[in-house]
């Protein structure tokens, strides 16, 4: 076992999904008590890990990458004891931090330096440990200057500086990390990038969930590629990339729809998205009406409630970007189910498939609610989109834009015109 | 076997790491105090923000820990000693229902916040791991402060008027302890519950409305008269607050069957609690 820094073995998380809407009053429990004394409604079983075992050698850092819903939330969940596995045993050497989200536990009416001993007390610190590396922290986050002003009047991204910087000083043997790089400009990614490596290199192991490939890549030798709860691929980070291409592409998602999984706790999230193509089957004619509509479940509003969704390309590159941050949005008031539906008159994406992925955050602390990537998958089609000349190929771009052309000879007083209108 | 448990670390020549375990069993019962204990600076850090956080933005700031037992007393005199007339042992009635409001502010204040306490950390628990219990008790110590802050303008009432306070009064650490051990007990039943039904928001109020009538708070429990005096061996915070009372006022102590009757409640109300917190805290990421 020495330099076995994490070892899992057979590990398993079960959810059990009642057939009966889940009793959450006592009325209703009783009811149900009543109707069916042992054990309760025979209900449908969810195993959202299944016999997932590894082990992680100290000093290295691994990713853990899947689509949504595959199991990776629950999975480092798991390992930072937030849940307990239904089967299976985990064995952990040396002190744990888990840094699910960026920001947990701070509070906008307490300043930076309340906020810093608060948050690093509930990651674990000893008051004295907090104290020591207090300077640290407040310089690799920059704040110096608002160290005694309250964290709701910092900038977005002093917020998640601070936080970050709080977590990064943790200093535990383990590290395990979620996509917190989701948040923060650039230059503050190759900053935290740069801590974990550092953590890593130092002897300490680092466990990171990420979509983000060129991060996975950056930081880890090794991958875990998990899909529907079971671990598909456990190897080389390069070639579990590869995998995960290949399942995203030829995945069983539903054209065009996409559905949340069911359990977990009941937070503000993106229950299900559907993208309204012109023909069935999610295939798309360009230049028709498209709407793109999210099914969101906001138990908990917050004044700063922004949701935003963007149409990735077969390359994973970011094409479109829609969003609603409007301050009067009433999903930043009144808790409840919403649809969003966002509208788009003539869709102009060029021939090729595509994927939605979606945010729902809070825009001033940063805190990610949900996110999900590769969802909907959808295909522009350009058959019959009419172009004499000659035909469509695919790559050629990525957007078509409706334009005029103005064509005038070097002397010429008189010049053609058209347009193009594809 | 335990949910955690630290195995030591096998035949090496140097200190190895502990190794955490995680496995599908529930944890121990008596884990608690040791769990608490290893996280008091948590527990010291989420009083702080508590008490920082709830005086933030208002004007008399701190003044309102003497403000608010001292208008609630002034309301219960006018009401209860001047309008009903209701006797109060032979002390003045403004430090009787004073010194009653003191004891009754600090289990209940323990019962309502402790209770609500998981609920409004959701956050905290679907993100973290720590030992859950510290969010109940981080509710204790603001508890003990306005007890603290009542007694002394207490002390300071009963020298003004000219009495001194017996050696009874170094019984009041004892039944302050018992107090908020109750308090914790059910509080601990009271977040438990409420993770999964948010009902208890709504019972609870009206539960704490009831007992507070239940319990010699407004009057003294000698003018109950004797044959329904029995029943206060039902109600333990009636039998405590009239402790608390004596060792301050010196007002008639409760007898020993009482006292042993609420030392019992105290103790089944801690184990329940203690118990069905232990058996439900790792679901409650899952269900909160």
């Amino acid at each position: 076992m020495a330099g076995i820094a994490v070892e899992a073995r057979g590990l398993g998380k079960r959810y059990r999904l009642s057939r009966e809407a889940p009793a959450t009053t006592l009325p209703e429990r009783l009811a149900q008590l009543v109707r069916a004394p042992f054990g309760g409604a025979p209900g449908e079983d969810l195993w959202a890990l299944r016999d997932v075992g590894f082990s992680i050698p100290s000093g290295s850092a691994v990713g853990i990458i899947g689509r949504n819903g595959a199991g990776k939330s629950t999975l480092l969940k798991v390992l930072s004891r937030i849940t307990p596995p239904t089967t299976g045993e985990v064995r952990l050497r040396g002190r744990v931090g888990s840094l699910l989200e960026v920001g947990t536990g701070f509070h906008p009416e307490l300043s930076g330096r309340e906020n810093i001993f608060l948050n690093g007390a509930i990651l674990g610190m000893r008051k004295r440990e907090i104290a020591a590396r207090f300077d640290a922290i407040v310089a690799f986050a920059e704040v110096e200057r608002f160290l005694d002003t309250p964290v709701k009047r910092y900038s977005s991204g002093m917020y998640v500086r601070l936080a970050f910087a709080v977590a990064a000083h943790l200093e535990p043997e383990i590290l395990i990390v979620d996509e917190v790089l989701a948040v923060g400009d650039a230059e503050f990614q190759r900053k935290c990038l740069g801590k974990m490596g550092e953590v890593a290199s130092g002897g300490r192991t680092v466990i990171f969930v990420s979509h983000s490939m060129p991060a996975v890549s950056a930081l880890t030798q090794r991958v875990l590629l998990l899909d529907r709860g079971t671990c598909l691929f456990d190897g080389a980070t390069a070639e579990g990339i590869a995998r995960y291409r290949a399942l995203q592409g030829g995945g069983e998602a539903r054209p065009g729809a996409y559905e949340a999984p069911v359990g977990g706790p009941r937070a503000n999230r993106v229950l299900a998205a559907r993208v309204v193509t012109s023909d069935p089957g999610g295939v798309h004619r360009h230049g028709e009406p498209m709407q793109v509509e999210f099914t969101l479940d906001i138990p908990e509003p917050t004044g700063t409630l922004c949701f935003s969704c963007k149409f990735a390309d077969a390359e994973d590159r970011n094409i479109v970007h829609l969003w609603c941050f409007d301050a009067e949005a009433r999903f930043r008031r009144e808790a409840g189910r919403y649809t969003l539906r966002f509208e788009v008159p003539r869709a102009r994406l060029f021939q090729g498939r595509y994927t939605v992925r979606a945010y729902l955050s809070d825009r001033r602390t940063n805190a990610m609610f949900d996110e999900l990537h590769g969802i909907c998958p959808f295909e522009v089609t350009m058959d019959g989109t009419a172009r004499d000349d000659y035909a469509w190929s695919a790559g050629d771009c990525t957007y078509l834009e409706g334009a005029a052309w103005v064509l005038a000879r070097e002397g010429d007083v008189m010049a053609q015109r058209g347009t193009v209108a594809p | 076997m335990p949910y955690f448990c630290i195995v030591p670390a096998l035949s090496h020549q140097y200190a190895e790491p502990p190794v955490l375990v995680i496995r599908p069993d529930s944890a121990r019962t008596l884990g608690l105090v040791g769990d608490l204990w290893a996280f008091r600076d948590l527990l010291w850090a989420l009083a702080d923000r508590d008490l920082r956080l709830r005086y933030r933005q208002t004007v008399l700031g701190v003044l309102w820990v003497v403000l608010q037992p001292l208008l609630g007393a002034l309301i219960f005199t006018f009401v209860f000693g001047v309008v009903a007339g209701l006797p109060s042992d032979g002390v003045p009635y403004f430090q009787f229902t004073f010194a009653s409001l003191a004891g009754w502010g600090l289990f209940a204040g323990i019962v309502t916040r402790a209770s609500g306490s998981l609920v409004q950390n959701s956050g905290l628990i679907a993100k973290v791991w720590f030992p859950r219990a510290v969010i109940p008790a981080s509710t204790i110590p603001a508890a003990l402060l306005d007890g603290a802050v009542a007694l002394v303008v207490l002390l300071a009432m009963r020298l003004a008027s000219g009495a001194m306070p017996g050696p009874s009064l170094l019984l009041a650490p004892l039944w302050v302890l018992l107090l908020v051990l109750l308090a914790f007990g059910l509080g601990l039943i009271g977040a438990s519950l409420m993770v999964r039904y948010r009902d208890v928001q709504h019972i609870l109020p009206v539960a704490m409305q009831l007992l507070l009538y239940a319990s010699p708070v407004a009057y003294a429990a000698s003018t109950v008269p004797d044959r329904y005096r029995e029943a206060y061996l039902l109600n333990p915070v009636a039998t405590l607050l009239e402790g608390f009372r004596a060792s301050l006022l010196g007002t008639p102590a409760p007898g020993p069957q009482p006292v042993l009757a609420a030392l019992a409640w105290t103790g089944l109300a801690l184990f329940v609690g203690v118990t069905l917190f232990r058996r439900l805290e790792r679901r409650f990421a899952d269900v909160i």
